[in-house]
């Protein structure tokens, strides 16, 4: 292991909340308004991270132990993904499960966290959030299987450099179809329209932002942190997938432009589309799934 | 007709012309069918309480005014008169006179303190669940309190707890009129300066045999149909925000603005205050200030038909709207309805046309319908109203009577009774002023649509996703501070 392989990490941990500002300052562009500095969420968890925090007295270590723990698993699965050709810093063989597991352990800290509190609307965004990430999951899991069973490998570093041109030529078809599949599991998983509105101030349409209302000061930062090392990490899959592979340093730059493209066409689809009936999501989540089976089956035929 | 008075619209009558009948004789031509309550309130007179009703009979376009002597307690109207519930609350909460037989009698506004503190409605059942929003509510919005029973996402049942605002505007306004009163009236909601100040210096001319200059009346008439426009844009901004449509919402957003900085222009303020004063209006407009308006008014209306057109093109959006809160059109009958969301439902209920006032009565303003109760068809509504409004604005603008744009206004005749009813943006204003034997108020009652219209929001909840609330809620847009008072 050497000191290069933990850039693509240390990047992530840097730039991941560079692009809620891209796709905010896209937003501002659609809408015809200026829209806040690109560096805004820097600013939001410098500020969130000096101040106190309140807690219910309704709450106990769980609900103080979640943004933590929850931060903690993200950095893990910050870690796994490769930036474009360059690895990341971990990464073994099945390293794909390890990845579905720590977002979904995010998810779980997130979600015991909102139950703790005993209010309404914690309890209501949980059971969204549970109900559509059993969703998702499936989507991503057979997604990733079919970019394995292409390139052969069970590690994301070595899968995901592996994904060629001449991968492209040959499956296509089935690597288009995991793709539009991972950019709704994005979308899904970081709380975007057309699933979830992140900018509404309406607590009975959120699902996700609903569950952390309750959280204040270092631990919402800590959420809010953590929620962009996901963005990154999904993004960082869907950006693997389709960026070509070569030379790790330009590689990498075509990568990282990449995710800031990426962050760019959310702002646009946010501005393009209403957010979906939220008793419709589930279809376009199973959507998702079957888009990754059908993937998954052109592959291996 | 034996035991009531017809009168028009804006019309004053002695007192003694309203005849004071037995509760039968009261009772029975509220539930004839062919008119809906405009109001009901009681008034404390010693040893029993007096109730007067006025039922607005569109057929004729006359106001239909009874009275009825109860005591401690009377058979209550709801039962066969839904639309009445609200009303026989208010009354019972008011002077004490039980309407018995109410199927849910509760307190409306809660005066004496304590809002909200009462038994809600429940549904007992495994994995039924309650759900309690406000009064504190995220963003900044007026206090409400609403109280969901839900079956998953489902809401079987809403219940609607206002009265967080109450300030006692009515028993401010009694004793009265003086200086303070056109102000009591154009903020007893924010929002709709200029129908509440309409309806207000209708009651007082009536009484004071006051005749309004034709130049004022079509420039009142022009204010309120600005102020429709401004709010149907900025409610149509506001839907779109809800369902995560930014375009229109952004645009809709900055052109209400727009449309306030017309009624700034005629009178200084963007909601339309110091415009409306009994005897006409406070400001007149010069013909070069009326084609500057005409011109920014095109300008803005070009912009918001192209961030409208968006919504009806975007099918995300339609899939948002279409089925989203129905109200059918039999429950909008029942429960009084009135405004754009009894328009909604395919009743054409508009006071601008059944019982016409000022310009209204040498001026027509079509009736704006859609038929199928929804979000959407509120929505169709309001773009409707915008275009016809704009129409009328245009045309009344561009060539205003000529004349004084005041009369003086003398003191007010005593033992008298007026109704005054304006279509203001959200619906039926109906204010209902008797004087005493000095001339002074003696009661002042005001009903703002929105009084009429909460129940069908929560009527409009039914078996929706609870997460379709807020798009609701804001296909309606009532007013809180409106209810309270």
């Amino acid at each position: 292991m050497t000191v290069e392989s933990f850039l693509p990490s240390v990047l992530a941990l840097v730039a991941a909340p560079l692009l809620p500002g891209v796709v905010n300052r896209t937003k501002a562009f659609f809408a015809g308004r200026r829209g806040p500095p690109l560096l805004q969420a820097y600013s939001d968890l410098w500020k969130l991270l000096r101040k106190g925090a309140v807690y219910s007295r309704t709450t106990s270590w769980v609900f103080r132990a979640g943004p933590v723990a929850g931060l903690a698993a993200a950095i893990v699965a910050v870690a796994l993904v490769p930036l474009g050709p360059v690895p990341g810093a971990l990464s073994f063989q099945g390293d794909l499960l390890l990845l579905a597991g720590l977002l979904a352990l995010q998810r779980f800290l997130a979600v015991i966290a909102a139950l703790d509190t005993g209010s309404a609307f914690g309890g209501m965004g949980a059971s969204r959030e549970v109900a559509f990430s059993a969703l998702t999951e499936p989507a991503l899991l057979l997604g990733l299987a079919a970019v394995a069973r292409e390139t052969g490998s069970l590690s994301l570093s070595e899968m995901l450099p592996a994904v060629s041109l001449a991968s492209w030529a040959l499956h296509g078809p089935a690597l288009a179809l995991v793709a539009a599949a991972l950019l709704v599991v994005f979308l899904a998983e970081n709380s975007r329209i057309p699933v979830d509105d992140p900018n509404t101030h309406l607590e009975l349409t959120m699902i996700h932002e609903v569950m952390v209302l309750e959280h204040g000061g270092p631990d919402l930062a800590f959420i809010l942190y953590g929620a962009s090392l996901k963005l990154w990490t999904l993004g960082a899959l869907l950006v693997g997938l389709l960026a070509p592979g070569g030379d790790p340093v330009a590689g990498g730059i075509v990568a990282f432009a990449g995710m800031v493209g990426l962050a760019g066409i959310t702002g646009a689809i946010e501005s393009a589309m209403a957010r979906l009936r939220l008793l419709d999501v589930p279809r376009l989540l199973t959507g998702a799934g079957v888009l990754s089976v059908l993937g998954l089956l052109l592959v291996r035929r | 007709m034996t035991g009531a008075r017809d009168i028009r619209n804006g019309e004053a009558l002695a007192l003694e012309e309203v005849p004071v009948v037995g509760f039968e004789e009261f009772r029975r031509p509220l539930l004839e069918g062919g008119s809906r309550l405009a109001a009901l309130f009681g008034r404390r007179l010693e040893g029993r309480t007096r109730l007067l009703a006025v039922s607005a009979r569109a057929e004729t376009g006359s106001l239909v005014v009874a009275a009825t002597d109860v005591g401690e307690r009377y058979p209550a109207l709801t039962p066969e008169l839904p639309e009445a519930h609200l009303f026989e609350r208010e009354i019972f909460e008011q002077t004490g006179a039980r309407p018995e037989g109410h199927p849910w009698l509760k307190p409306v506004r809660f005066p004496s303190g304590g809002a909200g503190t009462a038994d809600f409605f429940r549904v007992e059942g495994e994995e039924v669940h309650e759900v309690a929003v406000g009064p504190v509510h995220a963003g900044v919005i007026e206090p409400g309190h609403f109280r969901f029973q839900c079956h998953g996402e489902e809401v079987h049942h809403l219940e609607i707890s206002l009265g967080y605002q109450h300030r006692g505007v009515e028993r401010a306004l009694r004793g009265g009129p003086d200086k303070r009163t056109i102000h009591l009236v154009e903020t007893l909601a924010g929002d709709t300066t200029i129908g509440h100040a309409s309806a207000a210096c209708a009651v007082l001319e009536a009484l004071s045999g006051t005749r309004a200059p034709a130049r004022a009346h079509a420039l009142r008439a022009v204010a309120l149909e600005l102020e429709r426009i401004a709010n149907h844009a900025g409610d149509l901004g506001a839907l779109a925000n809800d369902v995560g449509y930014l375009p229109s919402a952004s645009f809709c957003g900055r052109l209400r603005g727009d449309f306030l900085n017309l009624t700034a222009l005629l009178c200084g303020s963007r909601f339309g205050r110091g415009l409306v004063r009994p005897g006409g209006v406070g400001f007149d407009v010069e013909a070069e200030r009326a084609r500057d308006a005409l011109s920014r008014l095109e300008g803005a209306l070009e912009d918001l038909a192209r961030a409208v057109a968006l919504l009806w093109e975007t099918p995300s959006v339609l899939s948002r709207f279409e089925e989203a809160g129905r109200v059918s059109r039999e429950a909008a009958e029942e429960m009084g309805l009135v405004g754009v969301a009894a328009r909604a439902c395919g009743l054409e209920r508009d006071v601008r046309q059944e019982f016409p006032w000022g310009m209204y009565r040498f001026s027509q303003v079509p009736i704006s319908v859609a038929g199928t109760g929804d979000v959407l068809a509120r929505a169709q509504v309001r773009w409707l109203e915008i275009q016809r409004s704009a129409a009328f604005v245009r045309d009344h603008l561009r060539r205003l009577p000529a004349g004084p744009v005041r009369a003086a206004v003398g003191g007010l005749a005593p033992h008298r009774l007026a109704v005054s009813l304006v279509e203001g943006w959200r619906g039926e204003i109906c204010h209902v002023a008797i004087t005493d034997g000095a001339g002074r108020f003696a009661s002042y009652k005001v009903v703002d649509p929105s009084f009429h219209n909460w129940t069908g929001l929560a009527l409009a909840m039914r078996g929706q996703p609870i997460s379709d609330f807020p798009l609701c809620n804001k296909s309606f847009n009532l007013s809180y501070c409106g209810f309270d008072l």
